[in-house]
């Protein structure tokens, strides 16, 4: 696929990088010349250097017979605008923007074909700010990710001595919850995946990957560590773009605190949120934070735009006495480096919200890319199409299938047939019903499925994208 | 200073805009033949003859007004204009003395109430329509009505009408022009005007009672045509209509212009000030109804209601109109109606006191001092509706409520000092202060203020234009920097 990336900052680097390594043509668009001149190096794609919004840039760019464009400027006009641009003077098929400000999001109709042209939009500091708040939600996970509109979760919980499953064999989980329908779908021991089988024994310090129907998923997780009390109060160092999101998102359900160095930022944040309370200081500063009681703290979270900073002031957090502390680092090499150890949970902005943009750039149907463990794995949510003859899939139970080894089928969402109530469809059709159902070997995968799958290994995406693939006949 | 002469000139059109308002009672009593005829035909011709003489004298000088102009020109207005109105009066009761009856023309005009005529219901139907258009027409401002009808005062309008109107925040202009934001505000209180006077009728009231009562229920002053107030006509059914227009009028009429301009009562709900007036004070009618109730002032609960909501609105609302003598209640309650007149109306309404605008930004400030101990690091902009407010509106708001307080504390000393018990005292000044009208003690409700001497009263209209022009406006003309060159 021939796809242009729109600017070369942090989210465009690590889209183009996912997008490299997938056997795309990328061409990267930026103004700094510097920073081209840098993935060039790293990477195999060409660099344009121009004004993103710019007809002439965007020729130059390939537009007239590029399959796709990603738009992830710093700046929601140049982004909006080459949306246009792309769709009038290109006829470029596909196109997706960054958008970050809430007053464009609130008026879909603006993105529509006559409008900006935009077919999807993405806010990557949204998509990380709903993460966090997640993680928050559930305290014990080191990472929650939702399918089928939240009707499934898939959780990563470390297992600790205690955890009534801890030192027993997977199969007993059955024993222990009978009326939860739970799959355990991924073992990492030391850092190495183990193959989950009904005799693999739990061993605590191992990093389980839970799959569950999301209103069971607490009691999975009971099973492999004591629960802990719900966080109350949260501190948040760095109030930029995701920190002034989750304070916003969270400071009518926790008692928040938000610290900040710079004054005027401290006073802009200060103005614009509503119940949180506003520091103005250096979150490494051992006084400001014994002062504020971050012994008390359930929760600290590091989110500013410097690495090194966040893992230095959730260093200290943790060691004044915060309950859990999360950092956000974007460096790969840093985030392997300290999760797991004092930190409780790394998170990778680029890493998170990125599965959202590959979700739509993958071939086959993809509904949804989650990145797990820092991208190392991956969870697809795929929509099965074609019937008996051209899919691979269809009518076959899960043992029929071939396997690939490291991939796991772990749950199908089926979408139940609609009553007939003519008068009520359109509401009922907005409400969709859905039947969650564990895969075991038996389950027989029917046509518009949603097939939840778990990858450990990145590179083997492309043979489970293949197998759900509808055959050339079906076209 | 840019030219006392210009400012001169101007305030020679705002005369001749009120010698105008003078001829609506001199036809009433002239169409009616009542004794009053001579009084307004000769205060007319010399107010008139006044105007004329001084707009002649400076009608070449004319200059664009600046800020300070504005001080001066709303000063001199205010402190002049009652001279005037007070020029009737004082031709009809040729027993009064000139500090009566100014005192009478200050009380009108800055919709305060109190007064020095007793016998009212012996009075002529024109005497008493005059002292209730004093308190129409200073309701809304004299400065504002001439901004809305005198095109010439357009440029530096802006100017006059910050130094006229109250409150903390006079930024939000709710047109481009400000003559159009001076008709809007004008047409919506002639609007008010018109439903107010229907619903007196409706409730049974005369043609010429409901005009009266409605033009001094709406300015928020509180004269009555009878001396025995709400009581003469002792209807829960006209208590109730004076009670909503009170509370209506109680509002910051820029809201009021908002919800008619965009078709919308949700402004009611999103201005803080509003919910908490309307909080403050329903909570102050509901708590004295169960004190009095409790304290056994009245027999049942409904009638301890009824009189509690009529006279705490209307002291709160800074009206001053009663039905009953409520000094004789337990003394917390007519107290804690004087507290509440201090502050309860909203800014930019026609009500007195340091306003819930600024009473919510203090305590702002007073909780922002106290989390500052303890979060010393903390960062915590004063808000008002979500919107921060800058220090530099808080510190004049502080200011504002410090000399607020110096002024009270001192007029009382004053007034004591002159011979007054302490509770009549400094009712009086805080009646008159607030612009409300009945104090305690000597000047309650069920009496009026003719007992004081003279220098008691001077005190007192001191006090009403204070009050009425937000102290800053008089401070600054008094003080040595604005007349330096």
């Amino acid at each position: 696929m021939k796809i242009i990336i729109l600017g070369a900052g942090q989210v465009g680097t690590s889209v183009a990088e996912s997008l490299v390594s997938e056997a795309n043509d990328i061409t990267v668009v930026d103004t700094d010349p510097a920073r081209l001149a840098l993935l060039q190096e790293r990477f195999d794609l060409r660099t344009v250097t121009g004004n993103a919004a710019s007809p002439s840039t965007l020729r130059q760019a390939g537009a007239d017979d590029a399959d796709m464009l990603i738009a992830v400027t710093q700046s929601d006009q140049t982004n909006l605008c080459a949306c246009k641009t792309a769709h009038a003077l290109f006829n470029l098929p596909t196109r997706i923007a960054r958008v970050r400000s809430t007053d464009y999001v609130e008026h879909p109709g603006l993105f529509s074909p006559e409008n900006f042209a935009v077919d999807f939009s993405i806010c990557p500091e949204q998509i990380v700010t709903d993460y966090i708040v997640k993680l928050i939600e559930v305290p014990e996970a080191l990472q929650v990710l939702e399918f089928a509109e939240g009707q499934v979760s898939l959780v990563a919980v470390r297992a600790f001595e205690g955890g009534p499953l801890v030192g027993h064999p997977l199969k007993d989980i059955r024993k222990h919850i009978p009326q939860v329908d739970a799959r355990i779908a991924a073992i990492f021991r030391r850092d190495t995946p183990v193959t989950p089988e009904g005799d693999t024994v739990v061993e605590a310090g191992d990093e389980v990957f839970c799959l569950a129907a999301t209103k069971d998923i607490r009691k999975v997780m009971r099973e492999l560590r004591r629960m802990d009390k719900p966080v109350k109060r949260i501190m948040i160092a760095g109030g930029g773009n995701i920190g002034y999101r989750l304070a916003r998102a969270i400071e009518n359900d926790y008692q928040v605190k938000v610290i900040d160095h710079n004054k005027h930022h401290a006073e802009w944040l200060a103005e614009h949120v509503q119940r949180a309370l506003v520091l103005q200081g250096d979150a490494t500063d051992e006084k400001l934070l014994e002062d504020e009681n971050i012994d008390q703290m359930d929760l600290f979270i590091a989110l500013t735009n410097d690495d090194e900073n966040n893992i230095m002031s959730a260093l200290l957090a943790k060691r004044l006495g915060a309950r859990r502390v999360v950092a956000l680092i974007n460096r790969r090499a840093y985030a392997e480096l300290v999760q797991g150890g004092q930190i409780d949970i790394a998170i990778s902005p680029a890493q998170t919200s990125i599965g959202t943009l590959l979700a739509h750039v993958r071939r086959g149907d993809v509904a949804a890319v989650h990145s797990l463990r820092r991208g190392a794995a991956e969870a697809l949510e795929l929509v099965v199409h074609g019937d008996e003859k051209s899919s691979q899939v269809i009518g076959r139970r899960i043992e029929q299938l071939p396997v690939i080894k490291g991939a796991t089928i772990g749950a199908i969402v089926r979408q139940l047939p609609q009553k007939d109530t003519p008068v009520f469809t359109e509401v009922l059709a907005e409400e969709r019903q859905y039947k969650v159902i564990m895969a075991h070997h038996d389950t027989v995968i029917r046509a518009g499925d949603h097939v939840i799958v778990f990858v450990v290994s990145k590179r083997l995406v492309p043979k489970v994208e293949k197998l759900f693939q509808v055959g050339f006949n079906f076209v | 200073m840019s030219n006392p002469l210009a400012v001169l000139r101007v305030f020679a059109l705002v005369l001749l805009v009120f010698a105008l308002t003078m001829l609506v009672p001199a036809a009433v009593s002239g169409y009616g033949q009542d004794s009053a005829a001579g009084a307004f035909q000769f205060g007319c011709a010399i107010t008139f003859a006044s105007a004329m003489l001084l707009w002649l004298l400076t009608r070449r000088h004319v200059d664009e007004l600046r800020v300070r102009d504005g001080f001066l020109l709303v000063s001199l207005v205010w402190v002049l204009v009652p001279a005037f109105a007070a020029v009737p009066l004082l031709h009809f009761f040729p027993a009064m003395s000139f500090t009566d009856a100014y005192f009478e023309a200050v009380s009108g005009l800055t919709t305060t109430g109190a007064t020095v005529v007793e016998g009212l219901d012996t009075l002529p139907f024109s005497i008493n329509l005059w002292r209730a258009m004093m308190v129409f027409l200073g309701g809304m401002g004299l400065i504002v009505l001439a901004v809305a009808i005198l095109p010439l005062l357009g440029v530096g309008g802006r100017q006059l009408f910050s130094a006229e109107s109250p409150g903390p925040i006079k930024e939000t202009k709710l047109t481009p022009r400000m003559a159009q934001t001076a008709k809007g505000l004008w047409l919506i209180y002639l609007a008010l005007a018109v439903a107010c006077t229907l619903g007196y009728v409706w409730a049974g009231m005369g043609w010429g009672d409901a005009l009266v009562h409605m033009l001094t229920t709406l300015g928020l002053g509180g004269f009555s045509s009878h001396d025995a107030s709400y009581a003469f006509f002792n209807s829960p059914r006209v208590e109730a209509v004076a009670i909503v227009f009170m509370t209506l009028a109680g509002m910051n009429f820029a809201t009021h212009f908002m919800a008619v301009q965009r078709r919308s009562l949700s402004f009611y709900w999103i201005d803080p000030e509003i919910r908490w007036y309307v909080g403050v004070m329903y909570a102050s009618v509901l708590g004295i109804a169960l004190y009095l109730w409790w304290a056994g002032t009245f027999p049942d609960f409904l009638t301890a209601l009824r009189f509690s909501a009529f006279n705490t609105v209307s002291i709160a609302t800074t009206t001053g109109f009663a039905n009953t003598d409520y000094a004789q209640w337990p003394f917390f309650a007519p107290l804690w109606m004087l507290f509440l007149c201090s502050f309860v109306t909203c800014a930019g309404s026609t009500g007195g006191g340091i306003k819930m605008m600024r009473a919510l930004i203090v305590f702002r400030q007073v909780m922002r001092e106290v989390v500052h101990t303890v979060h010393p690091n903390a960062v915590l902009p004063v808000k008002l509706s979500g919107a921060p407010l800058p220090n530099k509106i808080v510190f004049a708001v502080l200011a504002f409520c410090f000399a607020y307080m110096v002024i009270i504390v001192s007029l009382t000393l004053l007034m004591v000092f002159a011979g007054l018990d302490v509770v009549t005292g400094f009712s009086a000044v805080v009646a008159s202060f607030n612009n409300t009208g009945p104090g305690l003690g000597e000047v309650g409700p069920a009496t009026t203020y003719k007992s004081l001497s003279d220098f008691q009263t001077w005190v007192c209209t001191i006090a009403m234009l204070l009050g009425r022009l937000e102290i800053f406006t008089l401070l600054v003309v008094l003080s040595p920097a604005f007349w330096r060159k």
